[in-house]
């Protein structure tokens, strides 16, 4: 990578670079952590906020699009809470565990009432008492440089780390929500979720903040899915429109494990969320889904890094955007087969409907393969809504706003079929129809 | 009830429809046959308010209404059925869904309240069942899966649910087989009334002898050259469409 | 010459010589001083008696060249090139430019008879025949080509850095259409080289290109006049000979309103330790209602079992649809060179204008192929299709990558791709890149790529009826590469044929 090497040259990068030596000043000198974290720091003075010519980030450039580097949130006081509180989206069951601009708050989370199985660790407390889970932080990094990651390591400060007991099923989803209010300012939030062998889960991560104001939120999670354990995840980002939303997602797969993934993208000016997932047991099974509802001027970027290291695994990614006004959407996949990793079947398939004559859809769907006993392939289409459906609509009386609001629900529902928990599945959908109905208005 | 007077419309630079002229009355049944390229489907589409063509003269007074100025979904609240030659597939949307938005739309633009959940599932139990759909076929996305027979069976169901005064079947019989054809003719025929008018149009003889037309139209160069009974269609079925330039078929 | 010799007696002892046309032409020949400066761009410029403008544009790229850096982006590895070592013109020597047939060196006449391409035009005629019966019976055997008859094919051959002959020429003057060496298109027809040369493929386009500019030593010119529909094939046949000689040749196809011509391109090379460069550079301009079918089959010398050797293939290939209508067909079958770099592109400026792409990529040994395509969709209603097919055996690597993007005024544009590779063995690699680019709600882009192997139930219903694995294989590849195959004119198409199976020779077993 050194020919990417460039000097640190905008005003962000330089303020970034600064603020990051300040809290390491102020962190602890030594221990696995404050290791990492320098050399995130080192990395991303050395490289700084990604460019167009950095491949994986090769339509959302960073460096142009993030031109300020804000102060970190600090701890919100008891107006903001209650005013948090109340943006926090319900899902039916779920044990619920809130942050606000970056802090996390016991008394809007139910860490008290936590399900048998499920343990919850603040990173604070996990720091105290030196957390085995620790460990975990770092270890699934890509081996490309991240620049999104490398902020939100070199940052770290907050967050959780949670473990499901080997065998047990938790069947209540747990719901991390974060939620943003106040002035400008920047919040980091690092994850760690480990599902011990057999054990079954469902973690819902969404994420939310005032409108108007352009924050930024950065969060990133190691998950770690042991053999024959179970992982069924939910992102939902409804940011508000101003901010900046940067998420990276990093997944170990066991032996016959399954991770079941579903985002929705609605929120923010600018997104980006990275998953990099490595199949590492033989039998995996992946799924990873996504909607991207976006408007006006918003970007959404998601970006897939699969790779299959062991034989006999299973992947399938699909993802639908729904492109409205001036809106651009990317999606990049890449589906990597190491030569073990024979039997492998993977499927990718990337959908995007324009809605607005000036939208945009980017897309990079790309196999590597390395192996010569497996079924891959992938897909991408782009285009306008079908006018000969609409026409069909309209020719039984159902009127044009509506028969496009069939079509969109329709399209994205062939996507958001995959979650199975049926009540998280119904308020996902529930907040389309929202998105469908706040356009349409 | 529909009052069509020279027509043109085209669609890119060719014009189709050449001066077309007719007049319907409630409770008749008007069969339009022709040679293929006659301008027959361009004149459904026109009707029911495809967007692909570009009307350039003449009117279409509907109910007293100016067709035209409607968009299709206007047209199909007013009364405007057309069952499609080639129905699409939507995935996706199911057959329940879609019919009780089209239903609701409907009735909300004639003033009518809308159905209630129990009273639809009623409703499209009863209709379904008298055309031969199972409660699966219902459920599945629109004509999705769907054989030929299968959607033109679908049209039919959107017709008696829809109550339409005025109904065009474009090419129906097309990829029927006989079974099919008569059990499709029978939910057309079911749906005759005094208040109700009908446009077939057809290519073949054949259909006609299922849905018996009061007058028959014969459309050539994108307008009618020809009137007559019932007998006209025999005539055609002897001597082909070789007077319009075209062999037998 | 003896080192030669020695050279290529030692690679068949090695028993890897799959390649037939691996052999060498005795032939003496003049070179320029070796290494690359403005002198030799001045000797070049001077050899080819060229206008002083022509020197000029040449000095001007150079100087370009110099600012810039190889392109590393391509999933490509090898080791970087010394571009001071080497010979950047080589041409067999002759007193004057052969004036007939009979002024070239037999030994080169030879060759070409070697490689199945005779240049006198009698021999030509002699051969239709022959080669009439030997097609009829490989079309029955293989392609289901209806309506082949045979062809007369006008040869513009290259030998290292000079055209050595063009046939057909008069017969094709009295249509209007000019095919000659660029070299004397630029002295016959200054203003018609002038006008489109860099117009396509603009001088600072990139690292190669740019370096073609400087030096490239010859290559075809063809110029279709309005309306005119050429009535034979053009083909030129690019033969490099020469050791540590660099090929740098430039074509210009032109074909101007209304008219038609469809072009064919072969090459090969000898075996040679060494890894030898050849960057190319190919403009087609299209003009309205013009079409132009440009063929290629590749087949340097892709260097030895152990991937010593063989030629650095980066080549810079574009076709401007330019007028309304018009249409531009790239039809490739890659299977030498030891690396090659190769994107023959589309522009589609004018409304309704068409590109298509139809490649088959077969990689062995230690090839390595990182090739595909861009559709640039920049009028309305402008339409493409891709169809890309890789094998990968051996320890290679084989990679498309491809762009297909519509600009905010491409209403109505539509892409169609579908890239397959194919696996054979698990040393190699097979690696799908596409960038797909919508700026236009009205475009409509599909795209579908997929990678498998050749099933084993194939492979033994083949066996089972008596095919050996080898055979097996061959037949299994054919019918992958078939739809892509069928765009090839016909005597080139059972060609290709033959080589897809010589190429996989030793990726099973």
């Amino acid at each position: 990578m050194s020919a990417d090497l460039h000097p640190i040259r905008t005003a962000a990068e330089q303020a970034l670079s600064s603020a990051i030596d300040a809290t390491l000043a102020a962190a602890p000198a030594s221990g696995p952590i404050a290791d990492l974290r320098r050399a995130a720091a080192k990395t991303f003075t050395e490289n700084g906020l990604p460019t167009r010519r950095v491949e994986e980030w090769h339509y959302t450039d960073l460096r142009a699009l993030m031109r300020e580097a804000l102060p970190i949130a600090g701890a919100p006081d008891a107006a903001a809470v209650a005013e948090a509180g109340k943006g926090v989206v319900a899902f039916p069951e779920a044990v619920r565990i809130v942050f606000v601009n970056g802090t996390l708050v016991e008394s809007l989370s139910d860490l008290a009432s936590l399900p048998a199985g499920l343990t919850v660790t603040s990173l604070e407390a996990a720091l105290a008492s030196g957390d085995p889970l620790l460990e975990r932080i770092g270890s699934l990094s890509p081996k490309s440089y991240d620049g999104a990651l490398a902020l939100n390591t070199a940052f770290l400060r907050a967050g959780l780390l949670i473990k499901v007991a080997a065998g047990a099923t938790v069947e209540k989803p747990l719901h991390v929500a974060h939620v943003f209010t106040g002035a400008a300012a920047a919040t980091y939030a690092r994850n760690v979720i480990v599902v011990e062998d057999g054990a079954k889960a469902t973690l819902i991560e969404s994420f939310a903040g005032v409108e108007g104001v352009a924050y930024q939120a950065n969060d990133a999670m190691e998950m770690v899915v042991g053999a024959g354990a179970t992982l069924e995840h939910v992102r939902l980002q409804e940011e508000g429109a101003k901010a900046l939303h940067l998420g990276t997602l990093m997944l170990d797969l066991g032996k016959e494990a399954t991770f079941n993934s579903f985002t929705l993208t609605a929120g923010a000016a600018t997104s980006r969320v990275s998953l990099y997932g490595k199949l590492t047991g033989e039998g995996a099974h992946l799924g990873i889904r996504g909607a991207n509802l976006l408007k006006a001027r918003q970007h959404g970027d998601m970006t897939l890094v699969i790779e299959h290291i062991e034989p006999g695994c299973d992947s399938r990614e699909l993802i639908k955007s729904v492109l409205a006004d001036e809106a651009r959407g990317v999606f990049q996949g890449k589906i990597v087969v190491r030569p073990e990793a024979q039997k492998t079947d993977g499927r990718m398939m990337s959908q995007a409907l324009l809605l607005g004559d000036n939208a945009e859809m980017d897309n990079k769907p790309e196999l590597e393969i390395f192996a010569d006993d497996v079924q891959c392939g992938h897909g991408a289409t782009a285009g306008a809504m079908d006018e000969n459906l609409m026409f069909y609509m309209m020719a039984r009386g159902i009127a044009k706003a509506e028969a496009e609001a069939l079509l969109i629900q329709a399209f994205v529902g062939e996507a958001v079929e995959f979650v199975t928990n049926e009540a998280v599945r119904e308020t996902l959908i529930a907040r389309m129809e929202a998105w469908l109905k706040a356009r349409a208005a | 009830m529909l009052e069509i007077k020279d027509l043109h419309a085209r669609i890119g630079d060719r014009e189709i429809l050449k001066g077309f002229s007719l007049t319907i009355n409630p409770g008749e049944v008007h069969a339009i046959m022709g040679p293929n390229g006659a301008g027959k489907s361009t004149l459904s589409s026109v009707l029911a308010g495809k967007e692909d063509y570009e009307v350039t003269g003449g009117s279409v007074t509907f109910l007293g209404k100016d067709l035209l100025a409607m968009d299709a979904a206007e047209r199909a609240c007013s009364g405007i059925f057309l069952a499609f030659q080639y129905p699409v597939e939507i995935p996706g949307v199911s057959n329940m869904t879609f019919l009780r938005t089209a239903l609701n739309s409907v009735r909300k633009y004639r003033g009518l309240e809308e159905l209630s959940t129990p009273d639809f599932l009623r409703l499209m139990k009863e209709k379904a069942a008298k055309l031969g759909m199972s409660q699966d076929m219902l459920r599945r996305g629109v004509n999705v899966g769907f054989s030929g027979g299968e959607k033109k069976r679908n049209d039919i169901l959107q017709m008696s649910v829809l109550e339409p005064s005025f109904c065009i079947l474009d090419e129906t019989d097309s990829g029927l087989d006989i079974d099919a054809l008569r059990i499709v003719s029978e939910g057309v025929n079911s749906l005759r009334s005094p208040e109700r008018s009908m446009l077939v149009i057809t290519h073949y003889q054949r259909l006609l002898d299922y849905i018996v037309p009061d007058v028959i139209h014969v459309m050539h160069q994108g307008k009618i050259v020809r009137t007559g009974g019932k007998e006209l269609a025999l005539e055609l079925e002897s001597t082909g469409y070789a007077a319009y330039g075209q062999d037998a078929a | 010459m003896a080192a030669v010799q020695e050279t290529v007696e030692r690679v068949r002892s090695v028993d890897v010589d799959q390649y037939k046309y691996g052999f060498t032409t005795d032939i003496e020949s003049e070179k320029a001083p070796k290494g690359l400066n403005e002198d030799i761009i001045r000797f070049i410029s001077a050899k080819k008696n060229e206008p002083e403008w022509m020197l000029e544009w040449r000095l001007d790229a150079y100087k370009r060249w110099l600012t810039m850096t190889e392109p590393t982006w391509a999933r490509v590895n090898y080791p970087q090139v010394d571009f001071q070592d080497l010979y950047y013109y080589a041409a067999p020597k002759q007193k004057e430019g052969p004036k007939s047939i009979d002024d070239i060196d037999p030994e080169i006449l030879k060759t070409y008879e070697k490689l199945g391409i005779p240049l006198r035009e009698r021999d030509i005629l002699l051969g239709i025949q022959s080669k009439d019966e030997e097609q009829a019976k490989a079309v029955e055997e293989n392609i289901d080509a209806v309506g082949y008859t045979g062809t007369k094919v006008a040869v513009d051959a290259v030998f290292d850095s000079v055209s050595v002959a063009t046939t057909f020429k008069e017969e094709l003057g009295k249509a209007g259409v000019i095919f000659c060496s660029i070299s004397e298109a630029m002295r016959e027809h200054p203003d018609l080289v002038r006008q489109y040369l860099g117009s396509v493929v603009p001088v600072t386009d990139n690292f190669y290109a740019t370096l073609n500019s400087a030096v490239f030593s010859d290559g075809s010119f063809v110029y279709i006049p309005k309306g005119v529909r050429c009535p034979m094939e053009l083909s030129t046949y690019f033969r490099i000979n020469e050791k540590n000689t660099g090929q740098f040749e430039r074509t210009l196809i032109i074909a101007d309103e209304g008219s038609y011509v469809s072009y064919l391109e072969g090459c090969t090379a000898p075996q040679r330790d060494e890894n030898q460069l050849h960057a190319a550079v190919v403009e087609l301009v299209a003009m309205k209602d013009a079409e132009i079918k440009y063929s290629t089959v590749q087949n340097w010398y892709p260097g030895d079992a152990e991937g010593k050797g063989g030629i650095y293939n980066f080549v810079t290939k574009r076709g401007d649809c330019r007028g309304e209508n018009s249409k531009i067909s790239w039809t490739q079958v890659e299977t030498g060179s030891a690396v090659t770099w190769k994107y023959p592109s589309c522009i589609l400026r004018g409304d309704n204008s068409r590109g298509e792409f139809y490649s088959i990529a077969i990689s062995n040994g230690y090839q390595q192929v990182d090739s595909g395509t861009k559709m640039i969709h920049l009028g309305k209603n402008t339409t493409s299709r891709i169809i890309s097919k890789g094998i990968a055996a051996g320890r290679s690597d084989n990679t498309y990558r491809g762009q297909v993007s519509a600009h905010k005024k491409a209403a109505g544009a539509r892409n169609f791709t579908c890239c397959d590779s194919l696996l054979i063995g698990n040393k190699c690699g097979a690696h799908t890149v596409p960038y797909i680019e919508s700026k236009n709600a009205s475009a409509v882009f599909e795209h579908e790529a997929t990678t498998s192997k050749i099933s084993d139930d194939q492979l033994f219903y083949c066996m089972q009826r008596g095919l050996s694995e080898e055979e097996a294989v061959a037949l299994i590849v054919n019918g992958f590469v078939r739809d892509v195959l069928q765009q090839l004119p016909m005597e080139f198409a059972v060609e290709a044929q033959k080589l897809i199976s010589v190429s996989l020779e030793g990726s099973v077993g």
